[in-house]
């Protein structure tokens, strides 16, 4: 038994892309596998959110006059008014479903979150990589920039601009209302993200840039394109995958905290922030508002960080060949 | 044609400008890592190229091939002159010059497989070779050496020596006429270098490429080389061919150099003394006036500080920058030298390692300098 294990692991390492080397260490890691299977579940439902809530007979916008009280409009029955038609409750006042609403939730959050990681990986990406090859005055000029941005007092602006400029997407074509809300958190979220990112990518491509492997390349021939596709950027999977990781959750946890300041979106649209901001007035009296959305928003963050630790775990050149 | 050589080097300077960081970068001064260099390779020949580290030679490599521009001077390749092209009027001029690196870890992109390192000449040279690419790289690898199974195998799986040779199927992939070969195998084990420079060289005689071999030590150099160059502080010193340059050497810093290859018998190893030149090699941001090697030179006399020792011949195929040049006569003897007061100076197997010696004596080409090639009235 123990020898055909050394002799598993003694056998030689065949030529394997980054792709695979990752999938090979993350497949063997049983916390990862599960977390990983929990997002991607997550992604179905929150992409199939609408068929579900059919399947279920659910609705997040049909208010539910039976199941509150005339008076008042407290849900009628414990936990928020469990029921068989609702089964994790009704909204106060409304009597909308709750677990419609977290489904649709889900929906909006990973809508937000992921978009804006994709063009913050996007513009970080793209800025650091012309900072760092490029050099000279366009690096210290970008330098400048990024040091403004990360000097700006972000929550505050957000908060200061966010009815103006949400106006202004509108008036630019977006529809009015939540559309243009959405837009307004996910263009937040980015461009105050990419800096982070394009100073990783940076440093990463003036180590490269000295790399004889780019020297070799121009030597051949190869045009500045080239070289920054085909010899720079591979190299940069890495770290961008485990950047990209490890963002995400925080742009779910930070798009509940801006939705929670109330720059979210609105009724009857609700996302993980909104419901949470709603849950405070009726904690004392229903506390399962507060809960139900809190512990999938922690399930959610803590599956994408355990998720991008094995990622950057797996890549790391100090645990072995990568 | 043939009367051309196929790389002519003239005068040559590459300065790097040293700024403040920062948005608004001041100029503090240049690093004249080459000042002035002329030399040509001629079409199948291997000029070997050797100084210190930090002397400049990768400098010199990477001007040639315009990897970095120079800041003056003319490079000729091939009859054609490259120093003032365009980086888009470059790529044709690519196909004709390549370079090894020294570093096979760093030479190689660790995400690329074997087979697309090596097909990456062809690809940006838009090469179709008979057979398809994949063929051509697998008849690359074999012909360097390396399993062509191993197509789909990353640079991390290979050791030192395999990935040298990567780096030359690389090179010779579009047939160059000239390889500016930057220390090929310093980093390798001493078994492994003699391999690398055996492929150089049989890939030399299978289709007459030249090299530009550039080396920290002279011993590796013996191997390969027709001719040597000696470079100091951004300046060639010295140039002959092999055979002069090892057995009648005429710069001080050429003995200094022939003197610290190790002996192959150690008692003589032992025996015999070593030129150790005192300091370091001076910043190229601020050389030293006169004759750049003055401050460390065992020769030196008040006229090295003032005056530059223009390089001239001083016989057929050699030529010497230096005003005091070391001759038959100080071989072995004691001569004085204001910076370091009396020196002993190596006897005759120092530098002139015995099977070197044994070569020249059969081809009768001993013998002792004589002092009208020395060339310098104030001596003799
Ligand atoms: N890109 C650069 N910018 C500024 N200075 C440089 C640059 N490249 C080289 N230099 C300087 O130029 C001088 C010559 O460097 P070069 O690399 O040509 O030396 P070398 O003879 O190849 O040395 P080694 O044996 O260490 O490779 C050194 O002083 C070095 O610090
Ligand atoms: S010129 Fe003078 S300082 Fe320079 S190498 Fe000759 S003797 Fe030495
Ligand atoms: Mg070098």
């Amino acid at each position: 038994m123990a020898i055909t294990e050394s002799v598993a692991k003694a056998a030689p390492v065949a030529g394997r892309s980054l792709r695979q080397v990752v999938w090979s260490r993350v497949r063997h890691d049983k916390v990862a596998m599960t977390c990983l299977v929990i997002l991607i579940l997550l992604y179905l439902i929150a992409i199939f959110a609408p068929l579900i809530c059919k399947v279920i007979g659910v609705d997040p916008y049909a208010f539910d006059g039976a199941s509150i009280s005339d008076s008042g409009g407290a849900p009628i029955g414990d936990w928020g008014g469990i029921s068989r038609a609702h089964p994790l409750g009704v909204e106060w006042g409304t009597g909308r479903d709750i677990l419609a609403q977290l489904l649709f939730g889900l929906r909006i959050s990973l809508l937000i979150a992921t978009s804006a990681t994709i063009i913050t990986v996007f513009l970080g990406t793209v800025i650091g990589i012309v900072s760092g090859y490029a050099g000279g005055r366009t690096d210290a000029v970008i330098g400048r920039s990024m040091d403004l941005i990360l000097a700006f007092p972000f929550l505050l602006i957000i908060l200061a601009l966010s009815g103006v400029l949400t106006q202004r997407l509108s008036s630019l074509g977006v529809p009015e209302g939540n559309p243009s809300r959405i837009l307004y958190m996910i263009l937040v979220l980015s461009v105050f993200g990419w800096p982070y990112l394009a100073r990783i990518v940076r440093g990463q491509v003036l180590s490269m840039r000295e790399r004889e492997y780019v020297e070799a390349a121009i030597a051949m021939g190869a045009r500045t394109p080239r070289i920054l596709f085909r010899e720079i950027l591979p190299n940069l999977w890495a770290p961008i995958l485990v950047y990209a990781t490890l963002t995400l959750p925080t742009y779910i946890a930070t798009e509940a905290a801006l939705s929670f300041l109330g720059i979210g979106v609105l009724p009857p649209d609700t996302s993980f922030g909104a419901m949470l901001a709603n849950s405070v007035s009726y904690f004392s009296v229903v506390p399962s508002y507060l809960f139900i959305p809190g512990v999938v928003l922690v399930v959610l963050v803590v599956t994408f960080n355990l998720v991008g630790d094995a990622v950057r775990d797996a890549l790391d050149p100090r645990s072995g060949r990568v | 044609m043939s009367d051309q050589p196929l790389l002519r080097v003239s005068n040559l300077k590459t300065y790097f400008p040293v700024k403040s960081g920062g948005l608004f970068r001041r100029s503090l001064g240049q690093v004249k890592a080459v000042d002035g260099v002329s030399f040509d390779v001629n079409a199948g020949e291997t000029l070997g190229l050797v100084g210190e580290s930090g002397c400049g030679k990768s400098t010199t490599g990477r001007s040639i091939l315009r990897l970095i521009d120079p800041t003056s001077g003319r490079i000729e390749l091939d009859g054609v002159d490259v120093t003032d092209l365009s980086k888009k009027e470059l790529v044709p001029f690519r196909r004709t010059a390549q370079m090894i690196f020294q570093d096979p870890y760093n030479a190689l992109n660790p995400r690329h497989t074997v087979g697309s390192i090596i097909s990456g000449p062809f690809q940006v040279q838009k090469v179709d070779p008979p057979g398809g690419v994949r063929a051509a790289v697998q008849e690359l690898m074999e012909r360097v050496g390396l399993n062509p199974e191993h197509y789909n195998r990353y640079p991390s799986e290979f050791s030192g020596g395999q990935r040298q040779r990567i780096g030359i199927a690389r090179a010779i992939a579009l047939r160059p006429k000239l390889i500016v070969c930057d220390e090929p195998v310093s980093a390798l084990d001493v078994s492994i270098q003699a391999q690398i420079v055996n492929l150089l060289k049989d890939l030399q005689e299978d289709f007459g490429v030249s090299y530009l071999f550039v080396a920290h030590d002279l011993s590796v150099v013996r191997q390969i080389s027709q001719r040597v160059a000696v470079m100091y502080l951004g300046h060639i010193v010295e140039l002959a061919s092999r055979e002069v340059l090892y057995t009648r050497p005429l710069h001080p810093y050429t003995h200094a150099l022939l003197s610290a290859i190790p002996l192959p018998d150690p008692d003589r190893q032992k025996q015999r003394e070593q030129i150790t030149l005192n300091g370091d090699l001076p910043s190229p941001m601020n050389p030293p006036s006169g004759c750049v090697f003055h401050t460390r030179c065992f020769r030196a006399e008040d006229r090295c500080k003032v005056e530059i020792p223009e390089l001239v011949e001083v016989a057929p195929g050699h030529v010497l920058a230096c005003h005091f040049p070391m001759t038959e006569m100080v071989i072995g003897t004691r001569i004085e030298g204001p910076n370091s007061g009396l020196v002993e100076m190596p006897n005759r197997d120092i530098e002139a390692p015995s099977e070197v010696i044994a070569d020249m004596a059969e081809e009768g080409r001993g013998g002792p300098v004589t002092a009208d090639y020395v060339g310098d009235p104030d001596r003799d």
